[in-house]
């Protein structure tokens, strides 16, 4: 007899939630390390940020970390279970990066002018490549996604009928 | 400014009764026979739960954080992060109710399952008590008078010893708690106390608290932010691996057994 836990489990659903955490916690993790610590483009804060922004910032901040750790935990657990549907997964890692990409370099930087990508230059070069970037992040995802909308997990179909 | 002698002669060597009470008090619990091999790293994480906010009353960090406001801000971390971590990891609830004697042991089951525990053992109410305070710390007068009389001092170290513990315990505590809330609701609690942290940080920057230059607030929110950053991440693996392992496919192993 099936367990419940199995009924419940959908490998595709999953794979494509534990990329989408993964990408958008890699996004929000190389914006602090890359542009924030290492080549000190982006500010701590830039004395020019309104409360709507900083309150943003701080909630995707915290869900970038969260993100990063609960999607490679769920990654854990898909392989434990034998369920790992790697292209879908990446689909998911590469849909999610380009979505806060996106979000980032549109909502962010310019509706909530909460920071630049960075200062003392023209931006314009920079802004389009980010966002052009993000899209290119989100077309990549969305086509692995499509892809992989029927994919099965190997293990999975060998052991269907217990 | 100049009120507390060099040394930590003062009243603040009184901070070491309840200090080693508790300690003592862990310790004879975890060698006696009842608590059955009780694991080694949990007393050190006691012990050095209850080192890590003795040191923020005593000298010479007390008169530091008195003079710098990003030791003060270091001594927030650990007052109310770091130490109520460790003393969450400890399961001292776990020890009390494996070693105390049949009647105490009820009474504190019995207080654990009360409805006032439940009530603030909730993750909303432990995280509204938590950021309530740090919220109340720095957008009230409550700065200034902490750094004038040590008592008020102390007494926001307390709340910040309770309400990081109580927060803590209702995210990832492992010690009996008959009402745990589910992960969703952990996590998202937890998220938005990251968020509530990361926020009042960078205003805290942005708009320094009254009787403040704005280096000092400066370097106090990025102690703030950054080294809180690395607490919550050790909460958020936490709470992840609780996750994880309740998960396990216990099943699939044996699949036959659980219909039963």
């Amino acid at each position: 007899m099936s367990t419940p836990h199995r009924t419940r489990r959908s490998p595709r659903l999953r794979n494509l939630v534990s990329g989408l955490l993964f990408g958008i916690g890699l996004a929000a993790f190389v914006d602090e390390v890359v542009f924030h610590q290492l080549l000190q483009w982006h500010h701590f804060y830039d004395r020019s940020t309104t409360s709507v922004g900083l309150f943003s910032d701080g909630l995707f901040h915290a869900f970038g970390w969260f993100a990063v750790v609960a999607g490679l935990f769920l990654f854990a657990d898909l392989r434990r279970w034998h369920e790992t549907l790697l292209q879908r997964w990446t689909g998911g890692v590469l849909l999610g990066a380009g979505v806060f990409q996106l979000y980032d370099g549109t909502v962010q930087h310019k509706l909530l002018g909460l920071h630049q990508i960075r200062y003392e230059v023209d931006l314009l070069a920079y802004d389009t490549v980010w966002n052009v970037v993000a899209v290119l992040l989100i077309l990549a995802g969305a086509w692995l996604t499509y892809r992989t909308r029927a994919a099965v997990p190997r293990e999975s179909t060998a052991s269907a009928d217990a | 400014m100049h009120s507390h002698g060099a040394g930590g002669g003062g009243a603040e060597s009184l901070f070491f009764i309840p200090a080693v009470a508790a300690l003592v008090a862990y310790w004879a619990g975890a060698v006696s026979p009842r608590s059955g091999r009780w694991p080694w790293y949990r007393t050190a994480f006691f012990t050095l739960g209850v080192a890590a906010v003795l040191v923020t009353v005593l000298n010479p960090l007390a008169q530091l954080a008195h003079e710098d406001f990003a030791v003060l801000s270091l001594s927030h971390l650990l007052a109310g992060m770091l130490s109520p971590l460790l003393l969450v990891l400890s399961r001292p609830f776990t020890l009390a109710l494996r070693t105390l004697d049949v009647f105490p042991a009820r009474r504190l089951s019995r207080l654990l399952r009360s409805r006032f525990a439940r009530f603030l053992s909730f993750p909303v109410t432990a995280a509204v008590l938590n950021t309530g305070g740090m919220i109340l710390m720095f957008r009230t007068g409550l700065l200034p008078a902490m750094q004038e009389s040590m008592p008020v001092h102390w007494l926001v170290t307390f709340h910040l010893l309770a309400a990081g513990y109580l927060f803590t315990a209702a995210i990832i505590g492992r010690d009996p708690s008959p009402h745990r809330a589910g992960y969703r609701l952990r996590a998202v609690v937890l998220v938005l106390s990251i968020a509530a942290h990361n926020i009042l940080a960078k205003t805290i920057y942005a708009d320094p608290p009254p009787g403040l230059s704005a280096a000092a607030a400066e370097q106090g929110a990025l102690v703030m932010y950054y080294g809180g950053g690395i607490l919550e991440l050790v909460l958020i693996v936490l709470l992840c691996r609780q996750w994880y392992s309740s998960a396990r496919p216990r099943g699939r192993v044996t699949p036959t057994i659980r219909s039963g």
